[in-house]
């Protein structure tokens, strides 16, 4: 009764010194769910990049229904039944649903393109599988959750059978994941066979039938759901225990930043709508939500990005009128960007000129950059942050994310900051970076600094915040203690439940 | 094959670059110079003496390298901070007209020490204006600066062409249509009597150094190359992207301007519309061939020196178009992209 489709047998592949992929075998079966589950690094995109063509093996070969796959040909992949839906859509914001299914599957030289007969398949492909789509809709207006749904419906569209799915939920909310997944298992009711590639434990121990454990490379260990646990696979992952820092009790301080009823409006658009929050010396708030929700423009304004349209703030206690990036700085106030390679840092530059970039007038004398004192700083915050794989000269794109991640937080921590603003700090970092990361933000809070956290991860804020507001649509819930909520209960604030909920007014704090 | 980026540029690597891309340049203009039926190493060797065999040839060849230094140094440092200034021709024709008007109707009694010195900035800042409207039209309405930039070449050329047949047309030019002539108290001295090699070379490589100073070593210098390479990631360091900008525009349509002076000042002594043979244009070649550095538009600007002034000579003595310069320094600009791309990345099989 088992039929298999897909046998990747012993393929390796090799970028530089690094081995990428060191012989992995793995073979799929008709209707099977695989999790294939890794650190970052441990080498799942690469092997999903071989399968799909985007990367020729250095050895090895990959079958599909018994019939050999030729390397490095994406139209081959595809034209053998593999779909991929990608981390980061690879679809046309500017193009109806429609017209972005159906891109790539007709040829050039038609004169004309049959969108009805097109529309009329992807309307049965829809109604098959219970993905819900208009076709005339615009991608752009989609979020991000129904963009997934049209990536999904192209690969079904071109008869995939095997489905590969890179990371689905790291850009979804919980409920759009938990849709996601249900239709995730209809598909392999219906025959088809889907690997999904995955950090995050829950959703591998719900949805898979068979969880492939990749480290540095290599498989390391195969189990079927049932008969592993969460603890085993997240051993098997890391290969070490590590546990992430939690936070100790402590009093908090005075208040040094508050903002009332602060309104900000960006490209015609009012992204905070009368937002009120505080914090206090030694303390972690935790900001939750989905993003896209106004999280980014609240970093922005704090952060002296962007000019409120409404609204007092205060800072140290004193009124404060807009601020510039510089004055920021000045003031104290250090910053990790949600974006770490568009906004933290630029690539091409030195480790020290990322390092002082942001306080050059603290390294320039008449005009002049001191080079010396420059690379002295990136010195001590190598040093002092063990930023791995550069020294100050070399060009920071060549670190790793965590290591540049690290770079990112001790520019802003090595000097004492009063105020910390971290937005999504350990986002695609894997678990030893992020505990710490986790650390240091910890550290800081024991120094004195004000933390002000926003984060989509819900284990983060309940292991790092002292108390926790959520934002939804621009708006801000009045803040809870972690210690008196749950993670459903979140998981309501996160859907704006906050204003109906007398319980959440009575945990206010 | 498939294309890998390379993590490091070996240093030897990104020296030898331009050299092996003018070589590659200089044999396939030998395969054009072959198809036009003369021998090569003798047209080679014509291009040389022509360059550099005579003193006259020599002199020639450093005097034609001034203006494009000047005007290759604008486009480098525009260029640095993501500023496509293609409009160095017609900033170069403004201060050119600027020069002439104000040694004519201004500073025309003033002695050379002071005169010069005080054309040259005007020169400057002629062209500067000339750059910052286009600016300001991309800050304020996000409009290219490539589009606006190239057109105002044109009008540009057509505002000097205009002034030179009516306000400042001389009136002893017997009706020719040529700008009234600066005084001669403004006209540049030459560093070699009796030859056009003029100071302006000095002026052109003195800027060159400065220009690199300011690059290396100032916070300005390291604000508009972040700003170049990566804007979001500036203003998120706090560095001020709009008055960055202003300021490069500054610097750039500055030195495209000062091109112009220098040409009017130590060459022609008055303005007419074939003023520059395409120095502007030349300069965005010259400055990609020098990887943007602006100690390597130097040499860069005397290779193009060469090439234009030695095929000049070959194809009068071989009977060989002339073009083969144009497209010689065209090539090489071609291989210089190529020889850019396998800098950055490697071949893997």
């Amino acid at each position: 009764m088992s039929e298999t489709v897909l046998d990747i047998s012993q393929v390796s592949k090799r970028f530089g010194a690094t081995l990428a992929n060191d012989a992995i075998s793995l073979s799929l079966e008709r209707g099977e769910i695989i999790a294939l589950l890794g650190e970052n690094g441990a080498g799942k995109t690469t092997l999903m990049s071989m399968l799909f063509g985007h990367y020729t093996p250095d050895s090895g070969h990959i079958s599909v229904m018994g019939r050999l796959l030729p390397p490095g040909r994406p139209r081959a992949a595809i034209r053998a039944g593999i779909g991929m839906v990608h981390q980061h859509f690879s679809l046309a914001p500017n193009l109806s649903v429609l017209e972005n299914v159906m891109t790539g599957t007709e040829s050039l030289w038609r004169p004309w393109s049959d969108k009805a007969k097109a529309r009329a398949r992807l309307m049965e492909i829809s109604a098959r599988f219970g993905l819900k789509v208009v076709p005339e809709a615009r991608l752009g207006d989609l979020s991000v959750g129904e963009q997934q749904r049209v990536e999904i419906l192209k690969a079904l569209y071109n008869d995939a059978k095997i489905l590969v799915l890179d990371e689905p939920t790291a850009v979804l909310t919980n409920l759009e994941a938990e849709h996601m997944f249900a239709t995730l298992k209809d598909m392999a009711r219906q025959g088809l066979s889907i690997i999904f590639i995955s950090h995050k434990l829950d959703e591998v121990m719900n949805t898979a039938d068979r969880v492939v454990v990749l480290r540095g490379g290599r498989v390391v260990a195969e189990r079927r759901a049932m008969e592993t646990s969460k603890a085993e696979l997240a051993g098997l992952m890391v290969g070490r225990a590590v546990t992430r820092p939690l936070r100790e009790a402590a009093t908090p301080g005075v208040v040094v930043l508050e903002a009332k009823a602060v309104t900000l409006r960006e490209a015609g658009v009012e992204r905070l709508k009368a937002v009120d929050f505080h914090l206090r010396e030694g303390e972690v708030l935790g900001i939750i939500g989905v993003s896209g929700n106004g999280q980014a423009s609240l970093a922005r304004l704090v952060g002296g990005l962007a000019r409120r349209s409404a609204g007092e703030m205060t800072l140290f206690g004193r009124p404060i009128g807009d601020m510039s990036v510089r004055e920021v700085v000045e003031a104290g106030i250090g910053r990790i960007p949600e974006d770490r390679t568009h906004d933290g840092v630029i690539g091409e530059m030195a480790i020290w000129e990322n390092a002082v970039l942001e306080r050059l007038p603290e390294f320039t004398r008449r005009g002049l950059v001191d080079r010396k004192a420059g690379m002295d700083f990136a010195r001590r915050i190598i040093d002092g942050f063990d930023v791995r794989g550069g020294t100050p000269a070399s060009r920071i794109r060549l670190l790793s994310g965590g290591n540049m991640q690290k770079l990112i937080l001790g520019r802003n921590l090595i000097e004492h900051p009063k105020i910390l603003i971290a937005a999504q700090p350990a986002r695609g970092l894997d678990e030893g970076a992020v505990a710490a990361v986790h650390a240091r933000i910890l550290e800081a809070r024991r120094a004195g600094t004000a933390v002000l956290l926003i984060s989509e991860d819900l284990d983060e804020v309940m292991a790092l915040a002292d108390r926790i507001q959520a934002i939804v649509g621009g708006r801000l819930s009045p803040p809870v203690s972690p210690e008196r909520v749950d993670a459903r209960h979140l998981g309501l604030m996160m859907a704006g439940e906050w204003a109906r909920e007398r319980e959440g007014a009575a945990n206010a704090v | 094959m498939r294309f890998e980026r390379r993590e490091q540029i070996p240093p030897a690597l990104a020296l030898l670059t331009p050299l092996i891309a003018v070589a590659v340049s200089l044999a396939l203009a030998g395969g054009l110079i072959a198809l036009a039926g003369a021998p090569v190493l003798t047209a080679f060797g014509k291009i040389l003496t022509g360059a550099f065999g005579s003193k006259l040839a020599a002199t020639e060849t450093l005097a034609r390298a001034a203006p494009l230094i000047l005007t290759g140094l604008a486009a480098a440092v525009a260029f640095r901070a993501r500023l496509w200034n293609i409009g160095a021709e017609g900033q170069l024709y403004l201060g050119a007209i600027a020069v002439a008007a104000a040694s004519a109707h201004l500073f025309g009694g003033l002695p050379g020490v002071v005169q010069i010195p005080l054309l040259f900035l005007t020169g400057a800042l002629a062209g500067m204006v000339l750059l910052l409207i286009p600016l300001w039209l991309r800050l304020r309405f996000q409009v290219d600066e490539v589009v606006t930039t190239l057109l105002l070449n044109f009008v540009a050329l057509l505002f000097v062409s205009m002034l030179i047949d009516t306000v400042l047309k001389d009136p002893l030019a017997f009706g020719w249509p040529q700008s009234v002539p600066v005084a001669p108290e403004a006209e540049l001295p030459k560093i070699i009597p009796r030859s056009r090699l003029h100071i302006g070379l000095l002026v052109a490589v003195a800027v060159a150094f400065v220009v690199h100073f300011i690059q290396a070593r100032t916070a300005f210098g390291l604000q508009s190359r972040a700003a170049g390479l990566n804007p979001s990631g500036a203003a998120f360091a706090g560095v001020p992207l709009g008055r960055t900008l202003v300021l490069v525009a500054m610097l750039s349509g500055g030195l495209a301007g000062l091109a112009g002076a220098v040409e009017v000042m130590g060459i022609t002594s008055y303005v007419t519309t074939e003023l520059s043979p395409g120095y502007g244009y030349s300069g965005i070649v010259v400055a990609m061939l020098a990887g943007l550095n602006p100690l390597g538009v130097v040499l860069a600007a005397l290779f193009t020196a060469v090439m234009f002034v030695g095929a000049d000579a070959m194809s009068r003595s071989l009977a060989v178009p002339s073009y083969i310069a144009d497209v010689t320094v065209a090539l090489s600009l071609l291989c210089m992209l190529v020889a850019i791309f396998f800098t950055q990345y490697r071949i893997r099989r």
